[in-house]
């Protein structure tokens, strides 16, 4: 086995051990710490993601001394090394653009207690990437949840604790249905290995034995994660908890951690529940029409709400509804428009996210429509970041935004009649919707407003932060015009699942 | 229904803790009492998988008189399982605990429904203020 | 009959027949009673403390009037309504789901498979650990238990960052902390502290036993740990924050935490590496039954005791105190 063979396994121990260590550094060594690490993962995932699609192979990594169905195991391919380096970069890029408010938002001693737990997310992340063990799976959601609640509740207010418990609650919910669903499995099959509990599960379908269980198993599972990853009807906790905390948790929770709740339930369907046999099912239709249902009522939901941070919450909503809608449709295509969202999203998300701030410091405060009136004009390149990030959600070409709609509506027209027809109503309504929303915006931070300009001293002129924004500006046009290398390699990650 | 029902009474009852943990946890509006739904949620599940380990007349998983067959011993996955899911809930808990503490600080009161009208009326009282600033400066 | 005994003065039988009436207290002078420390704080700060409680009371009667007041709005009806039916469909699914599973205590269940076939007969070879569960968490299936480590660690950090008190917290949140504590706790309790002299002492070295036989018997570093934390949170009751900082600070918590964990890190990586490589590793599983047996396994259990102790202990205080 080569040596970057073992870089997959070296990054999700480096950023434990980063995220041990921080717990006893000040909190400035931390923060160096911390992002040499997510460089040093960014760097590892990208050779890795090099060796795979070079050599066109995945292949799995005992972590210890026994084989599959005894040892724990990691399995990496093209789409995993892909999604491990979209979410260190992602990360990089979010604390990089929200650092000067991070050490305004947080107290100084704790912030070594908040690098320590960006770490342990990027560790967590990364295991949900990489784990063949639907076990480890299980503990780095645990490890995946709680650090996304510490992440809310850093800054500390009686708003952001009550998100953090909101959130706590749905996700425990969440956590409760997924690891029932895994016992479950584990009674029907004798196998927390994928692959094992694949074959196993292949063999029980052949003899038609367990079919009960198992249909209730894979509803479990898949409600478990879709609730932890807010698909709509159990969206409730999102908006809160992206709309008041420090803007790189906001950036984070959007972009990463609902993100990799997705990502290992499609690794689930694909690499344990069989995709191909849940097409006859029904629970990808009701996944798809959760997705519309999503995508419209979020986008509603962001039309009503005046505050612009919690109005970018509600539209990731309806992102997370696209998601849906892509894994729903019951086709590969779809899948990968799934997935291709997800990175798109994530770099959209990541981008308002981590710009909104800026515009609100130089509107007093103020994070409503009215407020925000010529803020745009105060703070140019923040008002240039939103308006790349809002063309971008609502699909301008050039911006990846507009590929992921695409690949939607691509991958609609090999899927049912129905569903074809429902899938492009509803990207064409929720287009439209995203329209509304976020151009309204845009017209009011581009509006003039004379009598505010006094409030421009307050702009933020750090070099990092622009820095920052600009690299995410570059992603959202690299995606945007450079797609199909990235499509490709989805592409060809998805088949080296089966 | 199938015919396991007459034999599954620890599943059955583990199954029917869960629901009772599910539904404390989602409509007790007092958060100490949300979190023992969830304490009582995960423990059915460690139950769940207790009885799954057990098969009838064997002995724990700790090799005794050197006997290695594996005829003598339980299945020992589901213990280890459990052993993991406890650090878990544990865990769990002692976050929501902290946070519900915490909140008893904020607002005085351990009731979630009456903390989120609290919110809501500060909400309001922001806007409004907001708005009654606006109009000053707007007749100035 | 009524000569007086000259031993009768003050012995026990007098004492005795005083306590019954009542006219004598063997606890009197002995106790610490609820005196205010006047060192610590002073008459107006004691009146504010007193003041604050009375209007926590009257705040919470307050808020229980407008509890029973407050009708809950359609919407909240709608999710109750929405949730015991989702409960309802849940039971039947489970319930369903159950009916044909494999039935209890099935020999011929599908999970009693090659896997756990051979964890029990191939265990004691591979490991060398006696007690096959701990051999397949810290071995086999090492890494689900670092992850678990990792949980509790943070959730350590969560409850740090939500209840720890500061240097840079508002003013007088640490003396308030401390009033509080001082005003709630039992003081020196003789009975306790009795109690605690005997008992303490036990439970750690249970607590300890429990950790080092982790392979051999059932325990290990969780339950261990979780023993030993007790342990001191006993002996944190009876005998007050002054006694315990004499040895337990946070820092020491904090060192022994990143200690064990960076060793547990380490020390599986070590192993994680040489299995996935393919490479000679230089751990033995030792003699089976000796204490230094079974490798890695002893010392995994001695960091993850380390941990779960130190992380009680911590919960405790800070949910107590917000602080050491």
């Amino acid at each position: 086995m080569s040596l970057i063979q073992n870089f997959p396994f070296f990054t999700i121990i480096l950023s434990m051990f980063s995220g041990i260590i921080s717990f006893i550094l000040n909190g400035k060594a931390a923060k160096w710490l911390h992002l040499l690490m997510t460089a040093a993962v960014l760097v590892m995932s990208l050779v890795t993601l090099n060796w795979c699609m070079v050599n066109n192979v995945s292949y799995t990594f005992m972590m210890g001394h026994f084989p599959a169905p005894w040892g724990n195991e990691i399995r990496v391919g093209t789409l995993e090394a892909l999604m491990a380096v979209f979410f260190a970069l992602l990360m990089l890029l979010s604390v990089l653009g929200g650092i000067a408010n991070l050490d305004r938002d947080v107290q100084d001693s704790k912030k070594n207690l908040f690098y320590s737990m960006l770490d342990l997310l990027m560790a967590s992340l990364l295991a949900l990437i990489y784990t063949n063990d639907l076990f480890t799976a299980y503990v780095f959601i645990e490890i995946c949840t709680l650090t996304a609640c510490g992440l809310i509740m850093i800054q500390k207010s009686g708003r952001n604790y009550v998100s953090a418990i909101r959130y706590m609650i749905m996700s425990q919910i969440g956590s409760g249905l997924f690891l029932i669903g895994l016992s479950m499995l584990y009674s029907v099959t004798g196998h927390l290995l994928m692959t094992p509990a694949s074959e196993a599960l292949a063999q029980l379908a052949k003899s038609g034995s367990f079919d009960v269980p198992l249909e209730v198993i894979l509803i479990l599972m898949t409600v478990g994660l879709a609730v932890k990853s807010g698909l709509y009807p159990f969206h409730t906790w999102i908006p809160d908890s992206y709309g008041y905390t420090t803007p790189t948790s906001s950036a984070i929770l959007s972009s990463l951690v609902s993100k990799g709740y997705i990502f290992l339930l499609i690794k689930l369907f694909y690499r344990t529940l069989d995709f191909n046999g849940l097409e006859n099912g029904k629970l990808l239709d009701i996944l798809f029409v959760l997705g519309i249902v999503g995508m419209i009522m979020g986008s509603v939901d962001a039309i009503r709400e005046d505050n612009l941070r919690r109005m970018t919450a509600y539209s990731s909503v309806a992102q997370i509804g696209y998601i849906f809608m892509g894994i729903g449709l019951g086709t590969t295509a779809g899948v990968e428009a799934a997935l291709f969202h997800m990175v798109s999203h994530g770099a959209m998300k990541a981008l308002l996210f981590v710009c909104i701030p800026d515009l609100v410091d130089v509107s007093g405060g103020r994070a409503d429509r009215a407020g925000l009136t010529g803020a745009a004009r105060r703070n140019r390149f923040a008002g240039f970041a939103f308006t790349v990030g809002a063309m971008s959600m609502v699909g301008i070409p050039l911006l990846t935004g507009f590929v992921s709609k695409y690949l939607f509506a691509a991958a609609a027209t090999g899927a049912l009649r129905t569903k074809m027809l429902t899938a492009w109503i509803a990207l064409a309504i929720s287009t439209t919707l995203n329209c509304v929303y976020f151009l309204r915006v845009v017209l009011a931070i581009y509006t003039p407003a004379p009598e505010k300009e006094a409030l421009a001293e307050g702009a933020a002129h750090s070099p990092v932060e622009r820095t920052a924004m600009a690299g995410l500006i570059a992603l959202n046009f690299a995606l945007g015009v450079a797609s199909p290398p990235v499509v490709w390699a989805i592409r060809s990650g998805l088949s080296m699942f089966s | 229904m199938g015919s396991s029902i007459y034999t599954n009474y620890e599943e059955i009852a583990a199954v029917l803790l869960f629901v009772i943990g599910f539904l404390n946890l989602l409509i007790q509006p007092n958060l100490v009492k949300k979190i023992i739904g969830l304490d009582v949620m995960d423990a059915a599940i460690y139950l769940f998988l207790a009885a799954k380990g057990y098969i009838a007349g064997r002995t724990a998983p700790i090799v005794t008189d050197g006997i290695l067959s594996a005829d003598h011993y339980i299945n020992p996955i589901p213990a280890g399982l459990v052993l993991t899911g406890i650090v878990v809930s544990v865990s769990v808990s002692a976050v929501m605990m902290a946070l519900t503490i915490c909140l008893y600080r904020e607002y005085r009161t351990l009731d979630l429904d009456e903390i989120l009208v609290m919110l809501q009326e500060q909400e309001t009282a922001q806007l409004q203020r907001i708005q009654r600033d606006e109009r000053e400066g707007r007749s100035a | 009959m009524s000569r007086p005994n000259p031993s009768y003065e003050g012995s026990r039988r007098q004492k005795f027949m005083q306590w019954l009436k009542g006219e004598y207290d063997p606890s009197e002078g002995k106790l610490e009673t609820t005196e205010p420390d006047t060192s610590l704080f002073t008459d107006s700060e004691y009146h504010e403390i007193h003041l604050y409680l009375r209007n926590e009371y009257a705040d919470n009667e307050e808020h229980f009037r407008r509890g029973v007041r407050k009708h809950l709005t359609r919407i909240q009806k709608l999710y109750r309504l929405m949730a015991v039916i989702t409960a309802i469909f849940m039971t039947v699914l489970l319930l369903w789901a159950v009916s044909y599973e494999p039935s209890y205590g099935d020999p011929n269940a599908p999970e009693n498979n090659e896997v756990a076939t051979r964890y029990i007969e191939h265990g004691l070879a591979e490991t060398g650990a006696i007690n096959i569960v701990a051999g397949m968490i810290l071995d086999y299936r090492a890494f689900d238990t670092f992850g678990e480590s990792c949980v509790l660690f943070v959730a350590l950090c969560c409850v740090l960052i939500l209840l720890r008190v500061d240097a840079d917290e508002e003013a007088g949140s640490h003396a308030r902390e401390a009033m509080f504590d001082r005003h709630f706790e039992p003081k020196n309790d003789i009975i306790l502290q009795r109690m605690c002299r005997v008992l303490v002492p036990a439970i750690v070295i249970f607590g300890i036993y429990v950790v080092l036989n982790g392979h051999l018997s059932p325990g290990g570093g969780f339950s261990g740990g979780a023993i030993i934390g007790t342990g001191l949170i006993l002996y944190l009751t009876a005998f007050g924050f002054a006694n315990t900082e004499r040895f337990m600070t946070e820092k020491v918590a904090r060192l022994f935490s990143v200690a064990a964990l960076t060793f547990y890190c380490f020390a599986k990586s070590y192993s994680f590496y040489t299995g996935a490589n393919h490479l000679p590793s230089v751990i033995s599983t030792g003699t089976p039954g000796a204490i230094l047996s079974a490798g890695l396994i002893v010392y995994l259990n001695i960091c993850v005791g380390i941990v779960v102790a130190c992380t009680m202990y911590s919960f405790y205080v800070l949910f107590r105190k917000g602080g050491y």
